[in-house]
């Protein structure tokens, strides 16, 4: 619909321009469907919202007793370490695939009503910023009793997450157009989110592992959204602006990528679900 | 242009040679793999649907206008594209006007979430602000007779509950094009005479209401002009006595 009220079929934005716009008009509809999934997730549960700083705490944990006392990597604070590029790893993972759950499980809501169908993304990605903001107090606690570094550098800490916000929304967005013609995206996915978690630098160092592995990494984008998120998390330092150019970079071109293919595939999306 | 419509102005919806078609793959094609496979083999067929073919009217403002037919003749498929949610394959539909669809009511409810919380998922979901639904809060809870249980998670609430809720925020703000698909069907008598207070409410505003029903006596009691569906194309057009007479007729 344009600013007259006027819905004519014939006569619709380009859809990557109207999808955007939708979305503006229903911005209240993002902050709904994310405190639904925030409240709705944890109704039920006695530890409730607990479970958001408990669950990457326990991790890490297990990933510390088993990196640092049986394979002894010589990083400083390899707990922090770990906790902080799991964190972002976590944002990343859980907000993709719920973008892509949520469009699909919505209860057929897109076929049923008018909504903008990139409203399930946007509002996983909103859900994940705030799951990881409660699951940075935790870190921040234990970072204080263990000495981590709480710097300025901070500062830059909505930046990283950011790009990552960015990157995750694209790859969400290009994955539910899939998904929603084709069952085995899902499941594929999933394992494919296995094998990147382990091409990518979380649970060791990248200086650690062989030079034609370090090679591999580089083509892998999540390795600068979590070297960024971790410059300023873990090593408490200013990003050099090549590091923050590369990862704002890849964000919004793979942010662009995606919202391309989600909005020009949307207005068949209700004759697929 | 249509005959009912205000002088001077144009109709509230035109539907111009409307088509809708759904396209089944022939096989079910379940992975992605064996599209691939039957795509680079040049084998993928599709069984084509038409749900709607040549439909064409117009509604005026003031109208009420019925939409008859059997089961499966395409009469929600021509509210969805009313309503936006399918965009037509062929022709064209032009909403003049704000549209509030009955359609689908209750569609996004949680059930784990309070009636309070619901109202403003739901209402969002239809296209309200927060700020519009925080206004209108009272008004809504008042209609449908809820205060007593407006905090307690949807799943405790019955089926006529739910669906007054839902019916009460979906006509929270008077839109000048009403989408209305059987509700009426529902609730108890008493809510279903306040069901249609209330569409009054919406007609002497000025409202254009499109109302599908399989109740062909309910069609002729409310609506000026109706139109017969069948298997996707118009049977029949005009004022709805006539119509709703032939269809009785031939279902007879």
């Amino acid at each position: 619909m344009n600013a007259t009220g006027v819905y004519d079929s014939a006569r619709r934005p380009p859809a990557f321009i109207e999808e955007f716009q939708a979305l503006l008009r229903y911005r209240d509809l993002i902050a709904q469907l994310v405190l639904r999934n925030v409240k709705a997730r944890y109704k039920r549960s006695i530890l409730g919202i607990a479970w958001t700083m408990v669950n990457p705490l326990l991790t890490m944990l297990v990933l510390t007793l088993v990196f640092s006392a049986i394979f002894r990597f010589p990083t400083r604070q390899y707990a922090l370490y770990v906790l902080s590029g799991l964190l972002a790893w976590n944002f990343f993972a859980q907000t993709t695939v719920a973008a892509m759950g949520d469009l699909i499980w919505s209860g057929g809501l897109v076929g049923r009503i008018f909504l903008p169908k990139s409203a399930f993304a946007v509002s996983a990605v909103g859900t994940g910023v705030v799951n990881l903001l409660l699951a940075l107090v935790p870190y921040a606690i234990i970072a204080l009793v263990v000495g981590g570094p709480i710097t300025p550098a901070l500062m830059l800490l909505p930046v990283a997450m950011l790009c990552l916000a960015g990157f995750a929304l694209g790859v969400g967005l290009a994955l539910s157009t899939a998904a929603i013609y084709f069952q085995d995206v899902m499941p594929t996915y999933e394992i494919i989110l296995m094998a990147w978690l382990y091409l990518t630098p979380i649970i060791y160092p990248i200086d650690l592992v062989p030079q034609s592995v370090q090679a591999v990494l580089r083509w892998n984008p999540m390795t600068y959204l979590v070297g960024l998120f971790r410059t300023v998390v873990y090593d408490g330092r200013m990003p050099s602006v090549t590091a923050l150019a590369g990862a704002l970079g890849i964000s919004s071109a793979v942010l662009l990528a995606g919202w391309w293919i989600f909005s020009r595939r949307a207005r068949e999306f209700a004759y697929h679900v | 242009m249509s005959e009912t419509a205000h002088s001077g102005r144009l109709a509230a919806i035109t539907i111009e040679d409307l088509a809708v078609r759904f396209r089944v793959p022939h096989e079910r094609y379940a992975s992605l793999k064996e599209f691939a496979i039957r795509w680079v083999q040049g084998r993928l067929t599709y069984v084509d649907f038409w749900a709607l073919r040549e439909v064409g009217f117009e509604v005026g403002w003031g109208e009420i206008f019925g939409v008859v037919g059997p089961n499966g003749a395409g009469k929600t498929t021509l509210l969805k594209a009313i309503a936006g949610v399918l965009h037509p394959t062929r022709g064209r539909v032009v909403v003049r006007g704000e549209r509030a669809p009955l359609l689908e009511l209750g569609a996004g409810f949680h059930p784990e979430l309070t009636g309070r919380e619901n109202v403003y998922l739901y209402g969002t979901l239809l296209g309200n602000t927060r700020r519009e639904l925080q206004a209108r809060f009272e008004s809504i809870v008042d209609f449908a007779e809820m205060w007593e249980f407006i905090d307690a998670p949807l799943r405790t609430y019955s089926t006529g509950m739910t669906t007054r809720l839902a019916f009460a925020v979906a006509t929270s703000r008077l839109a000048p094009v009403l989408l209305v698909d059987e509700v009426l069907a529902v609730g108890d008598v008493r809510f279903q005479d306040r069901c249609r207070a209330r569409m009054d409410e919406f007609r002497r505003d000025g409202a254009c209401i499109v109302v599908v029903s399989h109740d062909p006596a309910l069609v002729a009691g409310l609506c000026q002009r109706a139109l017969w569906l069948e298997a996707g194309g118009v049977r029949a057009l005009g004022p709805s006595a006539e119509v709703v007479g032939q269809y009785v007729a031939a279902s007879g």
